[in-house]
């Protein structure tokens, strides 16, 4: 292994013919490192595997989620129902696999929000610096001094209750903070190098300058936040929606099922248990790419393989 | 540092400011309003509303209402309550010790189990109980809190009915220490579970760190102990970011855990908020709000302090 390493730092040093090899080479040896990382590996697995799941709900299941059955109440888990049935006689199996595909896209389109949102303030504050920084960081401050989760559910209260397309949009909007930061401080690290003083002069205009020259250079870090947000972000809105401010019923989320779950615990554990099982699940492949990522994009970070 | 520390409390004013101003928007913006509970009764007529929003000042402009909700905040005047017609003050420091009570067990529980694992995984790093430590504080990191709650619920007080299903002691009862313990346990170890995975990731990945140091190698040269090498030594450097981090958990001794709370049935901060959010009770939930993000301010600035008093490298102009 630290054999590799050095060999591979070597090759790096060796002067090298055209600098789009060299580019390529970087992320492929990203690429690489990142398949050493089992569990890494295994998360994608898993996450693919539950994004198939949901997408292709409507196919694999008999089950209609939202109809109700009152001659099924409370099945446990059986051939016919492998996780069992709710207080309304619903498959949980079929309502679990369409609720993945609120969950699992609530994750992803908010921090795609966040990233985008943060990019673009972090950019501004840290390429045009001066005042328009200032006030920029200054609103970061701000939010960031925000109890979240109670900025939240008062937005909850506000919705009444909040559809896919509402949460993706707060959520995105009370979670750019950070990304904005780490874009910041890269841009300020970069702004005064000679490679961009050397696209300056040979008339590069600002927006080439950013999306070309600096903004890749922050991209490793960027990806990191975000994959780790994701995961953030499932939990967050779960918990929304198992205070029953998110997703509403009659259409499943992960949250929001065990909402249902916490009055009949007693009778049907089933309906506690798979639903945040999923969210485990989800949450900890998730977690697991993010290290691996980490790894990957930054090998100064110290491995610490689990 | 006194004029650092000054500087950043100076600041702290317009953020706060900002902060209050936006939390009174949001407000305002939400439809309904506290009048809402009146609308569709009979016995109140329109009238009526409109004569109870003027004795409350909802009928003014919205800075107006702003500025003197604002100047009655500063003078200690934080109003009152629209549902319980109580002083928000009052409600504040009815609720504040319960979640003391439940977040500072939690918080001495959580650091007093974090620190020697987090230390004893780092020394002994890639040993079985270092896998296993790790991988079990990453399970609970990718845990949501309150899955974990029911879980706990289901297990301990459904199937064994070995302890209570919530509440902070049993209704009806004299104080007994032993019923209030029983009570603590599920909450805290809900709460505590997911705080040890995060302190012992910090505390080993700092620890690791400082343990490839040059001066650890130093005092051991001097013929040192291990013991005394990494418990006084190690430890000492290894202790800043956690203390950072500590320090910025902070203002959850105040705010509470709302879910946990929720789940509980917990007659804490978190559930004061609930109650205030769901019912329109503006005046609770700005004295909440405001509070919440003073103390969020002060933590932040505290972490710095520590560190910089930790850490003589760290200096600050």
């Amino acid at each position: 292994m630290a054999t590799l390493r050095s060999s591979r730092v070597l090759a790096r040093g060796v002067a090298l013919p055209a600098s789009s090899y060299r580019e390529r080479g970087q992320w492929r040896m990203a690429f690489e490192r990142f398949l050493e990382h089992r569990l890494a590996v295994a998360g994608i697995v898993v996450l693919a595997l539950l994004a198939l799941l949901s997408a292709f709900a409507p196919l694999l299941s008999p089950y209609n989620p939202e109809k109700t059955n009152l001659l099924l109440i409370f099945e446990s888990p059986s051939p016919s129902h492998p996780m069992g049935t709710d207080s309304l006689g619903r498959d949980l199996a079929t309502r679990i696999l369409y609720g993945g595909r609120v969950s699992l896209s609530v994750g992803v389109l908010a921090i795609a929000v966040a990233i985008t949102l943060g990019t673009l303030i972090g950019g501004i504050a840290g390429f045009y610096g001066r005042w328009i920084d200032a006030v920029l960081m200054r609103v970061v401050d701000m939010m960031l001094s925000f109890p979240r989760l109670f900025l939240l559910i008062l937005f909850g209260v506000f919705f009444k209750g909040m559809t896919l397309g509402v949460i993706v949009i707060v959520l995105g909007l009370l979670s750019w903070m950070p990304t904005s930061r780490l874009v910041r401080a890269t841009f300020l690290s970069l702004k005064n190098r000679d490679f961009v003083e050397a696209a300056r002069s040979i008339g590069a205009r600002n927006r080439d300058i950013i999306a070309r020259h600096i903004l890749p250079n922050s991209l490793a870090p960027i990806i990191v936040a975000a994959t780790l947000g994701v995961a953030g972000a499932i939990i967050t809105e779960s918990t929304l929606s198992f205070l029953g401010l998110g997703i509403q019923p009659p259409t499943p989320s992960w949250g929001n099922m065990l909402k249902d779950a916490t009055s009949e615990m007693n009778q049907a554990p089933w309906t506690a248990i798979f639903p945040g099982l999923f969210i485990f699940l989800a949450v900890v492949s998730i977690n697991f790419i993010g290290d691996g990522l980490r790894d990957a994009l930054d090998p100064r970070h110290v491995t610490k393989r689990i | 540092m006194t004029t650092y520390v000054l500087r950043r409390l100076i600041q702290a004013v317009p953020l706060l400011l900002g902060i209050t101003v936006v939390s009174f928007a949001i407000l305002k913006a939400i439809p309904g309003g506290p009048m809402a509970a009146y609308e569709g009764n009979p016995n109140i007529t329109d009238a009526d509303i409109r004569r109870l929003e003027h004795a409350l000042g909802l009928d003014q402009p919205v800075h107006i209402q702003y500025l003197s909700w604002l100047t009655a905040f500063l003078t200690g005047d934080w109003g009152y309550s629209y549902s319980s017609h109580r002083a928000v003050l009052t409600e504040i420091m009815e609720r504040f010790p319960k979640t003391v009570y439940l977040m500072g067990t939690v918080y001495v529980v959580t650091l007093l189990v974090a620190i020697p694992i987090g230390i004893l995984t780092a020394v002994r790093q890639y040993s079985w109980f270092d896998h296993i430590v790790t991988g079990t504080t990453f399970a609970f990191l990718s845990t949501p809190t309150f899955w974990l709650g029911l879980l706990l619920i289901i297990v301990f007080g459904l199937q064994l009915r070995l302890l209570p299903l919530g509440g902070m002691a049993t209704l009806g009862t004299d104080f007994d220490i032993l019923d209030r313990v029983r009570h603590l346990i599920l909450p805290v170890a809900t709460l505590s579970l997911v705080g040890i995975g995060r302190y012992v990731r910090f505390l080993r990945a700092s620890m690791l760190e400082t343990l490839t140091q040059d001066y650890l190698r130093t005092a051991r040269a001097k013929g040192l102990g291990e013991r005394i090498v990494v418990a006084r030594h190690a430890l000492k450097n290894a202790s800043i970011p956690l203390v950072t981090v500590a320090a910025l958990d902070l203002p959850e001794l105040f705010v509470g855990a709302l879910v946990t709370e929720q789940i509980f049935g917990w007659p804490g901060m978190g559930r004061l908020y609930w109650d205030a959010a769901t019912r329109s009770d503006y005046p609770v939930i700005m004295g909440f709000l405001a509070v919440a993000a003073s103390l969020i301010i002060l933590a932040n600035l505290a972490a710095d302090v520590f560190y910089a008093y930790l850490d003589p490298r760290i200096r600050y102009a």
